[in-house]
């Protein structure tokens, strides 16, 4: 069986985000870049497969020569290989159509992204990704089972959850639930090791159309000083959230 | 040239969030001077309702293969929608329904998809929209040329408006081809009776200083008597202490009700991330120098557990005289 597992490069989730060039571009100045996190728990889960089944997981990233350093870090964690389209990752159709054109020709059984990525919050990539591949798509996928070709997964639903069965090939979208939080690999150093000498296959980028483009970004407003109540006093908020918030 | 909206229900009714994303395509629609169409799949019977919203014609899918929900079913269904009212915007609620068939309907449209939108266009050429970036840490102006656009809208972002039309419903039909039946739905399990977090006007939250499971009573009965939905930090999910479904942030669930009210949480920067465009915030936290103070509206300093129940007590009183 072979997995795919794609991987976005994004800020680190304590980053203070700030913009460049008239606030056209995002300031990656001392900004520490990471795996996705939604990803991290597909990751995590194409091992234990992997570790079940002798299945291999090659991870993918479109992206510049700065992004290798995550797809490094994925191979530490346990894939087999890693591939890096070159090219900057701008619009969702884009990548998408990138991505499926590698994957097109390699026929995973298995492909399991994050439900969106941290950064621009699209949840695009992978919906888009199935359908150009022509295979059902799964997002907000919060649990999976294998027997074989059959599979069974969750979907996170608004205010529930719903399971699902069908055959591979399928593309799951995929984030806390698909494996627990305390069982989320993190790279050792034997893996670091090892990930040196794993492939880490560089392919230029084919022809694939974007469809949007950022024309601009903003900073929330800063709010305005907190107004604090005594503790005893727990009447005043009340009577703040009807008169002055209204929200009651 | 006509915008066409996917009124999505829920147990064959609609919620708010489908208001709204109705709301916003009447008036979309309007500015460009064209029709607006909705369509909704497995609603029991109250389409008419979207003419309050500004409809003139709902299209009605009551087709046995899409009883369920099925993303593939239900993306095709969109599109033959809006190939036969030749509409070449569509707008969804960026809900998990709507994420699950927005990239479909864009990939397969070669349409550009613009998600977690929140507001009107700032342009129609090329068109030009605001919408969420950096998990609500920023926004971005983002802006296509294309004339198939996918539009999903970001649930409690921009308010429906109520206008006095009304609509015509019409039956429209599409059955599943084995081709959207590649997966089967096998069991839905809802959360109890529960508000929908990214809908609820009012959040009432809970972090670590709660202590433990068992003191989600008080955060429960506060809840319920402002109608709010609960959610709860990550570590809190991460223990076991709250579901999953709960966590808000980074992370976990974004949300932007009218009020957030956050017990028992440092606000760490990813937990702010996800909370911090809801219009109101209180905070009540027992350490002066919680980072939460400085993101919040309103502050109290104290023990959750002599704050809420007093909390619960005064707001009983306020229901009494009002
Ligand atoms: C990759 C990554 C992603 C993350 N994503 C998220 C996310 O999406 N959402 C999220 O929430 N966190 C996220 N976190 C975790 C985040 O960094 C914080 O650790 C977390 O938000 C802290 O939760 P907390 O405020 O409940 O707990 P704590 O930080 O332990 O804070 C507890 C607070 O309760 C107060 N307190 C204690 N006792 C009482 C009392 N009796 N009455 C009132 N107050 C009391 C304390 O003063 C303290 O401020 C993420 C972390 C990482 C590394
Ligand atoms: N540049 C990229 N390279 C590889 N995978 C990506 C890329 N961008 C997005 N993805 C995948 O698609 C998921 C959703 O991303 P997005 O649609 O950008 O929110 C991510 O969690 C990744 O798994």
């Amino acid at each position: 069986m072979k997995i795919l597992v794609c991987i976005s490069h994004v800020p680190d989730t304590t980053s203070k985000i700030n913009f460049t060039n008239n606030n056209t571009e995002f300031d990656s100045n001392g900004i520490t870049f990471v795996i996705n996190p939604y990803d991290e728990f597909g990751l995590t889960r194409a091992m234990q497969i992997k570790e079940a089944t002798g299945a291999t997981v090659t991870v993918i990233n479109v992206g510049s020569a700065s992004t290798e350093p995550t797809l490094r870090k994925a191979l530490a964690i346990g894939a087999d290989d890693a591939v890096r389209i070159n090219a900057e990752p701008t619009d969702a159709a884009f990548v998408a159509r990138l991505l499926a054109d590698y994957a097109e020709e390699q026929n995973f059984d298995l492909i399991i992204t994050g439900r969106e990525s941290i950064d621009y919050n699209g949840g695009a990539v992978p919906g888009m990704l199935a359908t150009y591949l022509d295979i059902p798509f799964v997002n907000a996928c919060i649990g999976l089972e294998l027997k074989g070709t059959k599979s069974t997964v969750i979907r996170e639903i608004d205010g529930g959850k719903e399971t699902l069965e069908g055959n591979l090939p399928m593309l799951l979208a995929g984030q806390k639930g698909l494996v627990e939080e305390k069982d989320l690999r993190i790279p050792a150093m034997r893996g670091i090791m090892m990930a040196r000498k794993k492939p880490l296959t560089v392919i230029e980028a084919g022809e694939a159309v974007k469809q949007t483009s950022v024309l601009g970004f903003e900073l929330p407003e800063a709010k305005a000083a907190c107004t604090m109540i005594d503790a005893d006093n727990v009447e005043q908020l009340v009577e703040l959230l009807h008169s002055e918030a209204k929200v009651i | 040239m006509a915008v066409l909206v996917y009124a999505e229900s829920w147990s064959g009714s609609f919620k708010k969030a489908t208001f709204e994303a109705v709301s916003y395509a009447a008036q979309l629609a309007d500015k460009i001077g064209t029709e607006v169409i909705a369509l909704t799949i497995a609603n029991n019977n109250n389409s008419t309702q979207l003419g309050k919203y500004g409809v003139s014609k709902v299209f009605t899918i009551a087709n046995d293969s899409l009883t369920t929900f099925n993303n593939q079913a239900y993306a095709n269904a969109i599109i033959a929608a809006a190939e036969s009212t030749g509409a070449d915007t569509i707008v969804i609620s960026n809900t998990n329904n709507g994420k699950a068939v927005a990239p479909i309907i864009a990939a397969k449209r070669g349409a550009a998809l613009i998600t977690n939108v929140l507001d009107l266009p700032s342009s129609h050429s090329p068109f030009t929209v605001k919408r969420k970036t950096f998990s609500s840490k920023a926004f971005a102006q983002y802006s296509t040329e294309a004339t198939q656009k996918v539009i999903s809208i970001t649930p409690n972002a921009i308010g429906a408006i109520e206008t006095n039309k009304s609509a015509a419903t019409e039956s429209f039909d599409y059955t599943a081809t084995e081709s959207d039946n590649r997966l089967s739905s096998v069991s839905v399990d809802k959360a109890k009776g529960k508000i929908t977090l990214t809908e609820a006007e009012i959040v009432v939250s809970g972090g670590r200083g709660l202590k433990g499971a068992e003191n989600w009573n008080m955060i429960e009965e506060l809840a319920e008597l402002l109608g709010a939905a609960t959610a709860c930090s990550k570590p809190v999910a991460d223990i076991g202490w709250r579901p999953h479904g709960e966590h808000v942030g980074q992370t976990g669930i974004a949300i932007n009700p009218e009020l957030y009210i956050a017990i028992g949480i440092s606000g760490a920067i990813q937990h702010l991330a996800g909370v911090n465009a809801s219009k109101n915030i209180v905070v009540i936290n027992t350490d002066a120098e919680a980072p939460f103070f400085k993101a919040a509206d309103y502050g109290i300093i104290g023990d959750a557990f002599e704050v809420v129940p007093k909390l619960i007590e005064a707001l009983k009183t306020y229901k009494m005289n009002n």
